[in-house]
């Protein structure tokens, strides 16, 4: 196998160009939602909203501003599928659509995907949707094709401020311990990596330099596997069942006698009656 | 829209199965729950009680099939549903033991083999086809007996594997717990009990057939009851997002008309009169059970802080 490839997104110098965005959907050739009509969010300069089938990049946009708007501050974060070492929807996937690549990276293969959304609602970031032309479950690939050509990634490519780095995981977290404690020197001492230490589901593969707490940026503080429920769920059922098994036995044992029983009773009733 | 503190649950996307795939979690328990009590009235019943098991029979195979094609309907990709059985580039079996819907897949196609042939088995017994081989799949022919063992199994499997599946995300409501499971199983069991009722209470030869299963019913439904109270309190501090409509119609719909109801009826029959005291419980039963699937999937459907 190669080394382990991956993104590292320092959010502090992202300027929410959404370069990335646009290099992903023209790689990937993503069409644009709604017929190319533009629809507005509403309550955010963000129109994208979330990643989902046809987005595979979304810069955040995240607007903390005091109820005056005397004093505000924008967070933005080009996020992407996090390629978990250990990954809930490769766990969960029926059909083997999802596989783990030679780069260490978790593609959706849609040609075998048969859309049927379990990856969705196994993912703990919400990353994955369906794409409405395929009808299959897609996300970030990693540019998979691209790094098959030796080429970098389209967003880290197109990302005017190296907020997405690309490279070995290695070398990434490297730069990235060095961006932190070069962070706090000057200062931002809420500087932290999000999801780059092996304790967050074996480690994410796209890791996050990030300034605030996770739920800020729509990350969940403390995602988990979809399988930590298999063994006790199944326990728990399997107990039910010898349950409800006994009862049943309990209610037809004997049932032979019982019927004669009613059945002679039967008789005696409309005899007398 | 603050989402600090929310729990991490809440970071998912919904996958969008809705009344597809509850009718399938609610026929599909219906399909394993009926199966299950006919085999065991196969196994332990008297002769009366044979009507009542072909008539669990003629249930499962035709749930099966229309479980089947709920969820062949329900995938974005229905010309792909093979994918969940063969690797579409090998041509190998597909099985992932440690994926509930892979497992279920494979479940669902061996049970539906084992419903069809106790189908068949059941119509010979009816006297429908005139094939005397058949009886071979029933007991007491040793393939009858081992096809009910088998195939009684994969029933509790399929009725029970689809609250596993649920539990096995990362979506809110649905991976807290790990009771779901077990209160499908037990639901499946109540209403496959309550569909049967309600088909053979009209028949006075079924009348001691139909009683065994009352009572059957009676303690399935108090099970039920301690179940969804565990799964409740197992929820912990999650249970507020019930703190809501789902959580008026988990309580009206499923804890009292689903289940205290019926219980009431069966204590005291004379409520309703005894002509309707049973098909009133069992079709109250029923819609407790199909409620109990329609909160715990669409509550959770509707829970997130992305998009």
């Amino acid at each position: 196998m190669a080394e382990p490839l991956g993104f590292f997104t320092d959010t502090t110098v992202c300027i929410g160009c959404k370069a990335c965005e646009v290099a992903c959907k023209e790689w990937n050739q993503l069409p644009s939602s709604h017929g190319g009509a533009p629809t507005l969010s509403g309550d955010s300069y963000d129109n994208t909203r979330q990643l989902d089938g046809l987005h595979w990049r979304h810069v955040k946009f995240v607007e903390q501003f005091s109820p005056d708007r005397a004093d505000g501050r924008w967070l933005l974060m080009s996020d992407v599928c996090k390629h978990c070492v250990r990954a809930g929807c490769m766990e969960v996937c029926p059909t083997g659509a999802i596989m783990r690549t030679e780069f260490d990276t978790v593609v959706i293969q849609s040609d075998v995907c048969n859309g049927c959304r379990d990856c969705i609602a196994a993912c703990p970031f919400g990353v994955i949707g369906i794409n409405p032309v395929s009808n299959t479950a897609q996300k970030c690939t990693l540019c998979y094709d691209r790094l098959r050509a030796g080429m970098e990634p389209a967003c880290s490519k197109a990302c005017p401020t190296d907020s997405i780095n690309f490279g070995t995981i290695a070398d990434l977290k490297k730069m990235a311990a060095a961006r932190v404690g070069q962070l706090h020197e000057r200062g931002e001492q809420r500087a932290y990596l999000y999801g780059a230490d092996e304790k967050m589901l074996g480690g994410l593969n796209s890791f996050f330099l990030l300034v605030d707490k996770p739920e800020v940026y729509g990350l969940p503080p403390d995602p988990k596997m979809p399988s930590r429920n298999l063994t006790p769920s199944s326990l728990w059922s399997t107990l039910g069942a010898v349950v409800i098994g006994l009862m049943g036995i309990f209610s037809f044992r004997n049932r032979g006698a019982t019927a004669r029983r009613l059945e002679e009773d039967d008789v005696e009733r409309r005899r007398t009656a | 829209m603050n989402a600090v503190g929310l729990p991490s649950t809440f970071f998912t996307d919904p996958p969008e199965w809705r009344w597809l795939i509850i009718g399938y979690f609610f026929i599909g328990g219906l399909a394993g729950g009926c199966y299950f009590l006919a085999v065991l009235i196969d196994f332990f019943g008297g002769a009366v009680d044979r009507p009542l098991a072909r008539l669990g029979y003629f249930v499962a195979f035709p749930a099966v099939v229309v479980s089947g094609l709920l969820l062949i309907v329900d995938l974005r990709r229905p010309d792909r549903f093979w994918h969940m059985l063969i690797q579409s580039d090998t041509g190998h079996p597909m099985l992932k033991p440690y994926s509930p819907m892979s497992l279920g897949s494979w479940a669902l196609l061996l049970f539906g083999g084992f419903a069809f042939l106790s189908f068949l088995a059941a119509l010979e017994d009816a006297g429908v086809l005139r094939w005397p081989r058949l009886a071979m799949f029933r007991p007491p022919h040793i393939v009858g007996r081992v096809i009910g063992i088998l195939g009684g199994i994969l029933a509790f499997f399929v009725a029970g594997y689809t609250g596993v599946l649920l539990a096995v995300t990362n979506r809110p409501i649905w991976s807290d717990t790990t009771l779901l499971g077990l209160n499908f199983l037990i639901s499946a069991a109540s209403t496959s009990a309550a569909l049967l009722i309600l088909l053979g209470h009209r028949r006075w030869y079924w009348r001691s057939s139909v009683a065994a299963l009352e009572r059957f019913d009676a303690m399935v439904l108090v099970l039920e009851l301690i179940a969804l109270v565990a799964l409740i309190a197992s929820l912990g501090s999650m249970a507020r997002v019930w703190l809501n409509a789902w959580g008026a119609l988990l309580v009206v719909g499923v804890f009292l008309l689903g289940i205290v109801i019926p219980l009431v009826l069966q204590w005291r029959p004379n409520l309703l009169g005894e002509r309707w005291s049973a098909p009133a419980a069992a079709v109250l039963v029923l819609v407790g059970g199909f409620l109990l699937r329609v909160v715990v999937v669409l509550s959770s459907e509707s829970l997130g802080v992305l998009g």
